[in-house]
C-alpha cells in the first residue's frame, strides 16, 4: 500500500513539475501564441 | 401557290438556323469540355454543388484559382484607389484555399489560416459515431467482465494457503505499475470528461460548473501525461525480459489459461501468456497514444499523420484494404484532427482491455491485488497460478540457503 500512495504522490509531483517547467522554458500557450501586438492565455 | 410555297421557302431557311439549335447545343457540350462552366462564366454551377453535396470529390480549380488579379487592378484615379483586382469573393477564396498573403500578429502554425473548411467530417464524427461506438464498447466490456463475473466467479486459490508468502514484485516494480495504473485512470476519467461533456455533463451540471470540471480536466491531462510517459518507460525496462513468449504460453493459451474452466491451472513462469499479451498491448497503444497525446499537447508542433500516411501509401496499405492513397498534404488543423482521433480510438480500445485486467487484478482473483499492493504472494498461489515461476524461485532459495549454511563435511 505504500508504494501505491508513493507512486501516486510522485504522479503528483511530475505533473506540477511538468506545469511548471513547460511554462518556465516558454512552453505555455500564451508563450506560444502572443506577439507583439497579440496578448493571449 | 407558287408564292405560297416561295414564302413557305423563305420561312424554312429562315427557321434553319433554329432547327440547327440542338446540334449547335450539342456541339457547345462539346466546347464545355474545353472551356467548362461557361454558362456560368467561370463559376460553380448546380450539378458541381449537387456533387459536393453527395460527398463527390470534384476538380476546384476553377475556384482554387479565381482569386483575382492586382495586376489588372484598375488604376488608382482618386484617393481611395481600387480594390485591387480582387473582388471580396476573390479574396475570401484565397483565404480559403491558403492562397492569400497573410500577415498575423499570434504567433504558431494555424495563425495564418484564415479559414479552414477541412473541420465539419471531423466534428460530425466526433460528435457522432467516435462517442456513440466508443461509449457501446466500454459499456460492453463493463457488461463482458459483469457476465464472466456471474458466470465464473472469482477464481479462488484452490489448495490450501500455506501462509508462507514469497516475493512476487519488487518495490520498484510495484512503484512503477501504480504510477502506470493511477497516471492513466486519471487520463481515462478526464478524457472521457472532455470528449463526452457537451453531450452527457453540461445537460446535468450546466456550462458554468462543467466549465471548472472541464478546465480542471484539462490541466490534470495534460500533466498526468507526463507521469503515464514516465511510468510505461520504467514498466517496459522491469517487465520485457519476462514477456518474451516462449512454449509454455501454448500450452496455456490452448488451455485457456483456467480461466473458463475451474481446477485448470496451465503451467506459467513469472507472467502467463494472458498477461504478455496485456503488456505487449500496454506497450504498444501506450507508445501510440503518447505519441498522438504530444502531438495534441504541443499543438502543430509535432505533425505526424501526413507523413505516416506517406509511409502507409509507399507501403501500400491502403490499397490492400480497397482504400484510395491516403491524405498526405494536410493543414494544421487537419493533422491536429487526425491526432485527436487517433489519439480517441486508441484510448477507447486501451481502456476496454485494462477494465479487463482491472477486473482480474481486484475481485476477479484472489490474491492478484496482494501480490501488487505488498508484493507479495502465499506459496499456494504461486503454485497454482505460476507453477515454473514458483519452481525457479523455489530453486533460487534453496541454492541461496546452500550458500549460506554449507553441509558440513562430514570428519
Amino acid at each position: 500500500m505504500k508504494t501505491m500512495l508513493i507512486a501516486f504522490l510522485a504522479m503528483a509531483v511530475i505533473a506540477i513539475g511538468a506545469d511548471i517547467l513547460l511554462d518556465f522554458i516558454g512552453f505555455s500557450t500564451e508563450a506560444m501564441t502572443s506577439g507583439p501586438a497579440v496578448r493571449s492565455g | 401557290m407558287i408564292r405560297t410555297f416561295r414564302r413557305l421557302l423563305i420561312l424554312a431557311l429562315a427557321m434553319a438556323p433554329l432547327a440547327a439549335v440542338p446540334a449547335t447545343a450539342q456541339e457547345g457540350a462539346g466546347a464545355n469540355k474545353e472551356m467548362p462552366r461557361a454558362s456560368t462564366g467561370g463559376a460553380q454551377t448546380l450539378e458541381d454543388i449537387l456533387a459536393r453535396q453527395r460527398g463527390q470529390q470534384i476538380d476546384d480549380d476553377f475556384r482554387r484559382e479565381a482569386v483575382g488579379d492586382p495586376a489588372r487592378a484598375a488604376a488608382i484615379a482618386a484617393q481611395l484607389g481600387t480594390l485591387g483586382g480582387a473582388s471580396d469573393s476573390e479574396v475570401f477564396r484565397a483565404l480559403r484555399y491558403g492562397s492569400a498573403d497573410v500577415t498575423v500578429s499570434a504567433k504558431g502554425a494555424a495563425a495564418g489560416i484564415v479559414i479552414q473548411d477541412s473541420g465539419m467530417w471531423w466534428l460530425e464524427l466526433r460528435e457522432g459515431p467516435l462517442l456513440e461506438w466508443g461509449g457501446w464498447l466500454l459499456v460492453a466490456m463493463i457488461a463482458v467482465v459483469a457476465v464472466y463475473l456471474v458466470v465464473r466467479g472469482p477464481i479462488r486459490i484452490e489448495g490450501e494457503k500455506t501462509g508462507r508468502m514469497i516475493l512476487r514484485f519488487t518495490a520498484i516494480e510495484r512503484f512503477s505499475h501504480w504510477l502506470l495504473a493511477g497516471s492513466f485512470i486519471l487520463l481515462g476519467l478526464t478524457g472521457l470528461i472532455v470528449l463526452f461533456g457537451r453531450v452527457a455533463l453540461i445537460p446535468v451540471f450546466g456550462k458554468d460548473f462543467f466549465s471548472d470540471i472541464a478546465l480542471a480536466s484539462k490541466w490534470i491531462h495534460n500533466n498526468v501525461a507526463w507521469a503515464f510517459i514516465v511510468a510505461l518507460v520504467m514498466v517496459f525496462v522491469c517487465w520485457v525480459v519476462h514477456n518474451v513468449p516462449n512454449r509454455a504460453d501454448l500450452v496455456w493459451l490452448a488451455k485457456g489459461g483456467g480461466l473458463f474452466s475451474k481446477h485448470v491451472h496451465p503451467p506459467a513462469r513469472k507472467f502467463n501468456a494472458g498477461q504478455k499479451i496485456i503488456f505487449w498491448i500496454v506497450i504498444i497503444l501506450g507508445i501510440s497514444i503518447s505519441a498522438s497525446g504530444l502531438s495534441l499537447l504541443f499543438p502543430f508542433e509535432m505533425p505526424m499523420f501526413a507523413k505516416t500516411f506517406e509511409v502507409l501509401n509507399a507501403l501500400g496499405l491502403p490499397q490492400l484494404v480497397g482504400m484510395g492513397e491516403l491524405q498526405t498534404t494536410m493543414t494544421p488543423h487537419e493533422e491536429m484532427q487526425y491526432a485527436q482521433l487517433w489519439h480517441t480510438v486508441v484510448a477507447f480500445v486501451f481502456m476496454a482491455i485494462i477494465i479487463a485486467h482491472i477486473y482480474l487484478g481486484s475481485v476477479g482473483m484472489e490474491g492478484a491485488f496482494e501480490s501488487m499492493e505488498s508484493g507479495e504472494v502465499d506459496m499456494q498461489w504461486a503454485k497454482e497460478h505460476h507453477s515454473l515461476w514458483y519452481e525457479e524461485v523455489v530453486a533460487e532459495e534453496q541454492a541461496a540457503a546452500s550458500r549460506e549454511s554449507p553441509a558440513t563435511p562430514a570428519e
